[in-house]
């Protein structure tokens, strides 16, 4: 199977008492809790973090996109991908990704990933998500009504920008371009895998099964509650006639490994509670605008796990208590062993080829999520790599150049100065 | 409310419902925010002296086809067909809030099919000072408190009809909500203050005094804006939905302008 190390890139510094004094994390996050001076900081530590994952060996390292997110100072994830593209030589980059609707024109998204595909010699995995409500419609202000037929439309365009190879118009509903030239266009022919971080609703799962792309469920509720989601993908590929390969599924958990429980239990308690505590107090406000869901996920009753967590911010006086935190599988803590185990169950239980882990997560330092991606490298990952190896061909991974035609960057230019 | 007759338009293809009742000089009413789930007493007095016909307006219950509406020249085209498919030229036009701001834009863009104006509570206008209040980004529960003066009223307004599932009602009511949005998101400026100038009909200006969606004092800037002879009634104690929550003292303004 494959590895994917995964950042959200949290803001690390909200105050204790933020549930409390503060509406929300999102949209209307309060200004003032930003201090550049600690975000300089917090990015060079995160592309740290994300780099020592390529060196440890990890398949690749994912970044994504959110606006106005106490939890996620990635606005422009393709401004980090592309820092990483320089600094990382075999691992996968992941933009998970790009909420397709919000860039106009559209083919912005075309040509910037194909940038990141050029500069790391065709290692880019595109992620297109919808994006949640309160990144696309809130604070992006897009109209919910209108944001998935602009999605949809929006993705026709990059598909094409990318494979057609002469100079052409687009005439859509929402998009409307005489001349359409990507410069550059990817080195992958004839394009980047495309994967889908989505919600759960059925639509998404056939769009995926259609187009052959690669589902993401992002859990921030661990496998138990990501359990439900992934029967209905795998439920929905049989009815649709497709195989159950585990590469056509991603699924993102959130990671704590130390020597032993014991010690894990200690380290990242912390975090853990920073993250679900006040990274996910969102204001039920921005959750849910209309139109948004399609009426199909409505008659379904599909409620989106950011509403869920909204829900639970409005009935509970504080955030999931560790125990909640354990219990319920949100993080999964211990031993090497015992951390390889439960992911071995989780990855055929859900039947993810896949596994996306966050080892950074909440307020943890850098030399923990080094420590904790150092662990799982060096003694969890050997457990898990030779899940579905022989069973199954991963169609959705990135064909990168061979190594003789990739370009080698220079050392830093002050040692190469000298 | 009793004895109304309906039909059906078709928009776009997508049919429109057609509510109507009473005799008289023909008034043409163009719904709020939520719409028209159930005649209400506001309309059951216009018809004691007019006949009042009431469409839905696209993706408001009672008529779909919303989803076909990407912009407001795309709205008011509907709304065009609405009017003459129901065989109103030439017809008085009350609109409220959402319905308002299509009214004007009606009276404005085609001005030989509306006979007199009334406005109650029209969006369109944005004064940054008094920007309106965000419709969509309220907390689950506290939209019937912002809408009416008495919760209760928007509340039974909305309930679901006798024999509808409350689960299917509740897409019912999300969809106009959705309609709302796909024509006005993110309440701003629609540009209307631009066209306001070509309403050359008499217009009577309704704004509830206790309006928390749109401040009463944008009554002042439409009514300076219009060229036509405009009034204004202010009702006191009432609510962005004035008509819904004050039907009789609303009633009463709208009969005597259109006297």
């Amino acid at each position: 199977m494959k590895l994917l190390w995964f950042h959200l890139m949290p803001y690390t510094e909200l105050p204790d008492d933020f549930r409390e004094r503060h509406n929300s994390v999102w949209v209307d996050i309060d200004s003032g809790l930003l201090d550049p001076t600690v975000a300089h900081r917090l990015y060079n530590e995160f592309m740290d973090e994300l780099e020592y994952a390529a060196a440890l060996g990890f398949d690749a390292i994912c970044v994504n996109e959110h606006h106005a997110n106490g939890y996620g100072l990635m606005p422009s994830p393709n401004l980090i991908a592309a820092a990483l593209a320089r600094r990382t030589s075999d691992a996968a980059i992941c933009v998970l990704g790009n909420s397709l609707a919000l860039y106009n024109p559209p083919t912005r998204v075309a040509e910037e990933m194909a940038m990141i595909d050029c500069i790391s010699g065709g290692r880019l995995i595109a992620g297109f998500p919808v994006g949640t409500p309160m990144d696309t419609c809130f604070a992006y202000g897009q109209n919910p009504s209108m944001l998935r037929a602009r999605y949809i439309e929006a993705h026709d365009l990059v598909l094409e920008a990318w494979t057609r190879r002469e100079t052409f118009a687009f005439n859509g509903r929402f998009n409307q371009l005489r001349y359409v030239n990507t410069w550059p266009h990817p080195v992958q022919k004839p394009r980047p895998p495309i994967w889908i971080p989505g919600g759960g609703s059925v639509e998404t799962w056939q769009w995926c099964a259609a187009m052959d792309y690669v589902y993401c469920y992002l859990s921030y509720f661990g496998y138990k509650a990501g359990r439900e989601t992934m029967m209905g993908f795998w439920r929905e590929m049989e009815r649709l006639g497709k195989d159950r390969n585990p590469y056509r599924a991603g699924f993102l958990q959130f990671v704590g490994v130390a020597q032993t429980r014991e010690e894990a239990m200690k380290l990242y308690k912390e975090p853990a509670e920073y993250f679900y505590g006040r990274c996910l107090h969102v204001d039920s406000r921005y959750v849910n605008p209309p139109g948004y869901n399609s009426e199909a996920t409505q008659r379904a009753r599909i409620t989106s796990q950011v509403a869920l967590a909204s829900q639970r911010a409005a009935t509970m006086s504080g955030g999931a208590t560790w125990d909640e935190i354990l219990a319920k599988g949100f993080v999964i803590i211990g031993s090497p062993d015992e951390v390889a185990a439960q992911l071995r169950e989780v990855a055929t239980d859900l039947n993810v080829g896949h596994l996306m882990v966050l080892q950074q997560f909440g307020n943890m330092s850098r030399d923990l999520a080094n420590h904790n991606t150092r662990l799982f490298a060096e003694q969890v990952m050997p457990q898990l790599r030779d899940l579905f190896k022989q069973e199954w061909e991963d169609r959705w991974w990135p064909k990168p150049l061979p190594k003789p035609a990739r370009a080698v960057p220079q050392a830093p230019a002050r040692e190469a100065a000298e | 409310m009793s004895g109304f007759a309906e039909r059906s338009v078709a928009v776009n293809g997508a049919p429109c419902r057609v509510w109507e009742k009473g005799r008289g000089s023909p008034v043409f009413y163009l719904a709020g925010f939520g719409g028209l789930p159930r005649w209400t007493p506001f309309l059951d007095r216009l018809a004691e002296r007019h006949r009042v016909v009431a469409p839905s307006l696209p993706g408001f219950p009672g008529a779909t086809g919303h989803d076909r509406l990407d912009t407001l020249f795309d709205w008011v085209a509907a709304v065009l067909d609405l009017v003459e498919g129901a065989g109103l030229a030439g017809a008085d036009l009350v609109g409220a809030s959402v319905g308002g701001t299509l009214a004007a834009e009606i009276a404005a863009l085609s001005p030989a099919l509306v006979r007199r104006l009334v406005l109650i509570a029209p969006f369109g206008l944005y004064d940054k000072k008094a920007p309106p209040a965000d419709l969509w980004a309220q907390k689950p529960g506290t939209l019937p408190s912002l809408l009416c003066v008495e919760p209760k009223t928007y509340t039974d307004h909305m309930a679901p009809p006798e024999g509808t599932s409350a689960e299917e009602w509740s897409i019912v009511t999300t969809r106009a909500s959705e309609a709302a949005a796909r024509l006005l998101w993110p309440l701003a400026d629609t540009r209307l203050e631009r066209r306001l100038h070509r309403i050359r009909c008499a217009t009577l200006i309704v704004w509830g005094a206790a309006d928390k969606v749109l401040s009463p004092s944008y009554a002042e800037r439409f009514a300076k804006g219009i060229a036509g002879k405009t009034s204004m009634a202010l009702i006191p104690a009432t609510g962005h939905l004035a008509d819904l929550d004050q039907p009789a003292r609303v009633a009463e303004a709208v009969l005597s302008a259109l006297s």
